[in-house]
């Protein structure tokens, strides 16, 4: 079937907040290990702070960004009319 | 069960999973009260095996079908938040469950690569993967390729590639479940992978994904419980908090402390540690001394004397080494050991520290000229910033592994629709993260009991969990009075790894009942990986293999006989393989990573996100992804007989995905845009998988 202006649009969007959310994993991950000796010179709450990003912050990001995304695109699917029937 | 709408199913669901999950609860309390009218330990462990194996068996049968769709993918109606659950446990296996602690506990924030990158590949699942597989509904992930890049061979290559993964890290799974029934029961470790066996089979072999599903979730279940459990009760005995993962942040900086005082001679700990690795260096120094006298007395002709003597001279021991060779190996190991003890304490959450060549200096020549000082420091920043280099290439390597591992997006083809397949890669990176989260503080709460309490205790009064360790298994748990001063030095301690994990119930003061419970936890994890890797295997080989390539038109009964069979001979070997014990198993789980990550990645995404993608350019760079990832390991890995010297970059051998996915990306692009176009059709497959529903759409779902 030939997609509409409507369809065009919801995939734009679909690939603008993957896009984000992706920069948000690289940042959390890569750029954090990549200054790791820097950072574990901030202490938080007794953890330095690379180590705790390690062992916990980005871990937790990322549970956040696919909730997110699960929750936006759900959100998406209906405003543009592709979600699927009920079942 | 099939005349019930989805939302009274997962009522059902969480009624059942309820009164389980009190029932299994019930179960340990009854068992700590016969352990404490005397109930001997051994019986706890049979118990405990005979009792969890049994249920798994009991949801296998319960679960039987004669399905297509069910055996397949359960029949497509898993509720997210127990697709989650199966998925945490189809994920999470033995490595994770009993060596990721030990791993932490031993290599500190470099550990942490293992943390990030299984955790961290679920976003690449969520964002570009799950959604749009889940759409396509078909069965396996050699399907979505062989539809999308419209032929036998890109989809040949992928169950190649599914075979390859899989294979090797099941083998890893069966050996860990006859490593933990051994323990459990004090059975061989041959029976053990047998007993094992039986355990995966009766359940995957009767109903196929569902039974694997649903008795995924049990097992996710007492998992998560026998390894959360021992952690708080540690967490509350040392800090009095019963959330560790807070706690540990205050145990971390004593930790830190001692570290520091372990190193510094000035203080009475550091002086007595000091004085245990100067007698180390005097037992690496003899050792090397002997085999200087060896290989002298080789070079003279006179090797069999010489070993003759020695071998009177330590009173003729049965196992003493046969050649020269086999005694200088021997010699090696021993002078090796004793030179990993002589440096000092790593500091556990400083990231990739240098190899020390600046302190070591200052320490052999206080008097070194700026220039030397300058050198030194460089090549401490070399060392810094070559594992810097290997940690992101490893995250980078397990997390598109974890993307790419055909057991796992599988899993996602099983959800009921689109939107829940989003949210149920939440629920499973949700419920995978409370093991992993725990881990790193468990890792800590473990050192500070080692560095405050065993340390400086003495020889005559070891603590009971160090005694018991130490007669059972001298892998995991060695203690030596090197310094014969009576006291324990931090030096003096060899640990496994593993020990973390299995001696917390002890460290922590619990009844053996505990100790039960963390080893079933332990086999559940073995257990539900092996059920998913099996079942790939033989999906890929019975679906993709004999119905899509060989017998287009084979009945039902036929297909699913055809895979069951195949299962059955798969598992098979796979045991047999394991049964041999075969070296490095570590290695190979992390190569099915890598090798994932080169194989499927590339030609999973481009296949969604870009359109162009063609035929050529898939079976391009799928094959030089794969090829490239297993050229590097060949001419790196020693096992293959490659060496140090031919690494790119001094990238380790374990992350040659790094290497291979780039190259698999490249190929997929060149190869698409040289030849022409995708069809009409594969255009309108490629929309089709990207919205959730389209009007007048094509249909691709399998039954």
């Amino acid at each position: 079937m030939q997609l509409s202006e409507r369809h065009e649009e919801y995939w734009r969007k679909n690939l603008r907040i993957t896009a984000i959310l992706l920069a948000i994993w690289f940042v959390a991950t890569f750029v954090v290990i990549y200054f790791a000796p820097q950072l574990n010179n901030i202490v938080i709450l007794g953890f330095p702070f690379a180590f705790y990003m390690g062992a916990q912050g980005s871990l937790i990001i990322y549970v956040l960004i696919i909730w997110f995304y699960a929750r936006r695109m759900n959100k998406l699917d209906t405003e543009y009319g592709v979600h699927e029937g009920e079942e | 069960m099939t005349a019930l709408t989805q939302s009274q199913f997962f009522q059902q669901l969480k009624k059942y999973y309820t009164f389980y999950t009190g029932g299994f609860i019930a179960f340990v309390i009854v068992l700590a009260i016969l352990e404490q009218m005397g109930l001997p330990a051994k019986w706890v462990g049979y118990i405990f095996l005979a009792a969890t194996i049994a249920l798994y068996a009991g949801i296998g049968i319960m679960s039987k079908t004669a399905d297509v769709s069910e055996y397949y993918v359960a029949g497509r109606r898993v509720p997210a938040i127990f697709n989650g659950m199966a998925t945490g446990a189809d994920w999470m296996s033995a490595a994770s469950f009993i060596g990721m602690a030990g791993t932490l506990y031993l290599a500190g924030y470099d550990g942490l690569a293992f943390v990030l990158g299984w955790t961290g590949g679920y976003v690449l699942v969520a964002l570009f993967l799950a959604p749009y597989l889940r759409k396509f509904g078909q069965f396996t992930i050699p399907d979505f390729l062989g539809a999308r890049y419209n032929g036998n061979l890109p989809r040949t290559i992928g169950v190649i590639a599914a075979i390859i993964c899989s294979f090797t890290y099941v083998v890893a799974q069966i050996y860990g479940v006859g490593i933990i029934t051994a323990r459990l029961t004090g059975l061989e470790f041959q029976i053990g992978v047998f007993v094992g066996l039986a355990g995966i089979l009766v359940c995957s072999f009767l109903g196929g994904m569902r039974a694997v599903t649903w008795t995924q979730v049990a097992q996710y279940i007492i998992l998560i419980i026998a390894y959360m459990i021992p952690v708080v009760w540690l967490s509350v005995s040392h800090t009095g908090n019963p959330v560790p993962q807070v706690a540990y942040g205050q145990v971390l900086q004593q930790v830190t402390q001692l570290e520091k005082d372990f190193n510094n001679a000035d203080t009475t700990k550091g002086a007595a540690e000091a004085s245990a690795r100067a007698a180390f260096k005097a037992q690496q120094e003899s050792f090397e001394a002997k085999i200087a006298a060896l290989d002298e007395a080789v070079a003279a002709g006179t090797g069999a004397a010489f070993l003759e003597a020695q071998r009177a001279e330590a009173g003729n021991p049965a196992d003493f080494p046969a050649t020269t060779d086999d005694l200088k190996a021997s010699w090696k190991k021993s002078a090796d050991g004793a030179k990993a003890k002589t440096g000092p304490v790593s500091a556990h959450a400083t990231a990739f520290a240098g190899k020390g060549a600046e302190a070591n200096l200052l320490k052999t020549n206080p008097n070194a000229t700026e220039a030397e000082i300058a050198a030194a420091r460089a090549e401490d920043q070399e060392a810094s910033n070559i594992k810097r280099r290997n940690f992101i290439a490893l995250v980078l390597c397990l997390m598109v592994g974890t993307a790419s591992l055909p057991h796992i997006l599988m899993r996602y083809y099983t959800t009921p629709s689109v939107r829940e397949a989003r949210k149920s890669v939440f629920w499973s990176l949700l419920f995978i993260f409370l093991l992993y989260f725990t881990a790193p503080a468990l890792a800590v709460l473990v050192k500070f009991e080692v560095y405050n309490n065993l340390v400086g205790s003495s020889f005559a009064s070891l603590p009971a969990w160090v005694a018991n360790w130490a007669a059972v298994d001298a892998t995991l748990m060695k203690i030596v009075d090197i310094n014969m001063d009576g006291i324990v030095q931090l030096a003096e301690i060899t640990l496994g790894g593993d020990l973390i994990v299995l001696a917390t119930p002890e460290i922590a003061g619990l009844p053996y009942v505990v100790s039960g419970m963390v080893a079933a936890g332990g086999l559940a994890a073995a257990l539900s990986t092996a059920d998913g890797l099996l079942l790939t295997i033989a999906n890929a080989l019975s679906h993709d293999v004999y119905y899509k390539m060989i017998d287009p038109k084979a009945s039902t009964v036929r297909r699913l006989a055809i895979s069951k069979g195949l299962l059955l001979v798969v598992a098979l070997f796979a045991a047999y393989t394991a049964s041999l014990k075969p070296g490095d198993i570590l290695f190979l789980v992390g190569a099915a990573f890598s090798l994932a990550a080169s194989a499927f990645f590339p030609a999973l995404v481009l296949g969604v996100f870009w359109k162009r993608a063609n035929y050529t350019g898939a079976v391009v760079g799928m094959l030089a992804g794969l090829g490239v990832c297993m050229y590097y390991m060949y001419i790196t890995y020693p096992f293959f007989g490659g060496v140090a010297a031919n690494q790119w970059f001094s990238i380790a051998p374990i992350a040659a995905g790094v290497f291979g996915m780039p190259v698999g990306f490249l190929g997929i692009i060149i190869g698409s845009l040289v030849t022409k176009a995708p069809s009409a059709e594969i255009q309108q497959l490629v929309d089709h998988v990207r919205y959730p529903s389209l009007e007048g759409d094509i249909r691709t779902q399998a039954a």
